[in-house]
């Protein structure tokens, strides 16, 4: 006998709320993450970010030592922009204590921050492709490009992740004549590699179907809530740290800062797709302006340093968001007060928000959109 | 932006009753701070996100620092404006480091990015925020007593084998003046 087809109305089944703690250990929580979450069938209806299982009280560790011994500390925050999380650091201390950076060496920081961004907005796509279920493939094909930029940084510092990088009032290394060559050629055969990926994704109907008008985060909330860097200019933030202070070299490099229509998880991974081709041009000119002279300011002593007392913010548009550091100095050889503003800790704030409605397979792609580290989250 | 002198007249006029103190950064960096009292806090930091010359509408970072010789915890607000791309203006306010008496009106009825970064101020500094919707620690975990980031948190002797001091493991702790020398711990290693 055939079975009948089902006769009951939609929505009459009765359904029970249930709580469920995914992570820590989920490979889609991006590292030791857990999210406690109330479900109505596959619904979330409350959801509450769990972190600090990777906290080592960094900000204490710092307090503790000298000025520049936290520098490799930095690389450890979010591991996979070492080099933008040193220049975050190096500005606060540079503004407190008011060193001026060779033209040369700003030159080299935005050449390093950029190509920092290219790989980290790769990956963080790539990342974001596996939890949309597509394992594997455009995450190693994100990684393929990452590889060459890391190669670069292994050239230049002698480390791939942990760069440990720039000093107070310059960079530690000189780019050579092979290196700048290095760079340039990582940089003229980037757009072939965007323009790949690209064709992969952005009219490919999976990642339509899955990410379109799903997490959309309102530009209102996302204002209020100090949502900062590419999940804020998705949602038509248009603010972004490199034109608004300036700082380095980028008043003298012409760029835009795309901004999103919707907010939503498609329009955060686009945002990146775009922001990757103004990093394109940014590092294009940087290349070609970077001028002769010292990397290093040498009137800085690096060794005994000794910093001015007061305290003061400084901040970067890292590849996550804005990234800064509040020092308090009491003229001493070690910081009195030690802050880092993370901003993938901070872009948790309204994670809720966007995820309430959605189902708990949306939930992870959101997450994915915001493209956190728990290494900066937990400091 | 305006100088920190016509912002602290401006905010004097506007919330009447604020005690309003500037408070100088570092020479260099320049962002001199406005020290406001605990009562009106709260409504200096609504003229400041609304008034239209201002617009301080994104808080962007949220911290606490200890005093400990001062005696007095400071909590330190930097805003900006995301609207006329101007900041920051630095907000301070004060409370006293007894843990009874350490709180603090909190703001993320204003800006609702405040919410987890009090959070942490409240986990790491013991700094309790009136008015928070959801203060709970944050970095730490939950059976955790203490305040680690206070200038006078001594961690506990064997920290390895107890996570959480408490009674008398915590006493000899203190008594031990925290974790012991590098030479004791060898010795004790050897035995």
């Amino acid at each position: 006998m055939i079975a009948e087809p089902s006769t009951i109305p939609a929505g009459t089944i009765s359904t029970q709320t249930l709580e469920i703690s995914i992570g820590p250990q989920h490979p889609s929580t991006h590292g030791v993450f857990r999210m406690d979450v109330v479900l109505d069938g596959e619904v979330v209806r409350a959801l509450k970010p769990v972190v600090g299982y990777l906290h080592r009280n960094h900000e204490q560790i710092a307090e503790k030592m000298a000025w520049l011994a936290s520098m490799p500390y930095t690389d450890r925050l979010d591991y996979f922009n070492s080099m933008s999380n040193n220049w975050a650091y190096a500005l606060a201390v540079e503004k407190l204590a008011g060193i001026k950076v060779p033209v040369r060496a700003e030159y080299i920081r935005v050449i390093m921050a950029e190509l920092s961004r290219l790989q980290n907005h790769a990956s963080a796509i790539g990342f974001l492709l596996q939890d949309c279920g597509a394992w594997g493939t455009p995450l190693l094909y994100a990684f393929k490009e990452r590889e060459k930029i890391l190669d670069f940084f292994e050239t230049v510092s002698g480390s791939r992740m942990m760069c440990n990088y720039m000093r107070f009032g310059g960079v530690r290394v000189d780019l050579n004549d092979a290196m700048l060559a290095m760079a340039r050629k990582i940089v003229a055969e980037f757009p072939k590699f965007l323009d790949e990926f690209e064709k992969l994704m952005t009219t490919n109907e999976v990642v339509l179907a899955r990410c379109q008008r799903v997490g959309i985060l309102p530009k209102e909330l996302a204002i209020a809530g100090s949502i900062s860097g590419p999940v804020a200019r998705a949602s038509g933030v248009e603010y972004d740290v490199r034109k608004v202070d300036k700082y380095g070299v980028y008043d003298r490099l012409e760029f835009g800062v795309p901004v999103g229509p919707v907010g939503d998880v498609y329009d955060r991974y686009y945002i990146r797709v775009l922001e990757m081709r103004e990093s394109i041009k940014i590092l294009q000119q940087a290349l070609r302006d970077i001028p002769a002279g010292p990397a290093q300011a040498v009137e800085v002593k690096l060794r005994g340093f000794k910093m001015p007392a007061g305290d003061g913010y400084g901040r970067i548009e890292g590849p996550k968001g804005e990234l800064g550091f509040y020092l308090v100095s009491e003229g001493g050889p070690k910081p009195y007060r030690y802050h880092i503003r993370p901003p993938s800790f901070i872009n948790l704030t309204v994670l809720e928000d966007m995820c309430i409605g959605h189902k708990v397979a949306d939930a992870i792609i959101i997450l994915g959109s915001i493209d956190i580290v728990l290494g900066e989250v937990d400091r | 932006m305006e100088s920190i002198e016509k912002i602290k007249e401006m905010v004097a006029q506007a919330v009447p009753g604020a005690a309003i103190e500037i408070i100088p950064s570092s020479p260099a960096a320049a962002q001199p701070a406005l020290l406001v009292n605990r009562e009106s806090a709260v409504a200096v930091a609504c003229y400041l996100k609304d008034e239209p010359s201002y617009q301080m509408d994104f808080c962007s970072c949220v911290t606490g620092v200890d005093y400990l010789a001062k005696g007095y915890i400071e909590v330190v607000y930097h805003l900006y404006s995301v609207a006329l791309k101007q900041g920051p203006v630095v907000l301070k306010i004060r409370a006293p480091r007894e843990l009874s008496q350490c709180h603090v009106p909190s703001l993320t009825p204003v800006w609702r990015g405040c919410e987890f970064q009090e959070r942490e101020a409240f986990d790491l500094y013991g700094i309790k925020f009136n008015g928070h919707p959801d203060l709970r620690r944050i970095l730490m975990w939950n059976e955790f007593t203490d305040h680690p980031m206070r200038k006078d948190y001594v961690p506990p002797a064997d920290y390895e084998w107890e996570p959480t001091p408490h009674d008398d493991v915590l006493k000899r702790a203190k008594a031990d003046g925290g974790i012991m020398p590098p030479s004791a711990a060898a010795a004790e290693v050897k035995k």
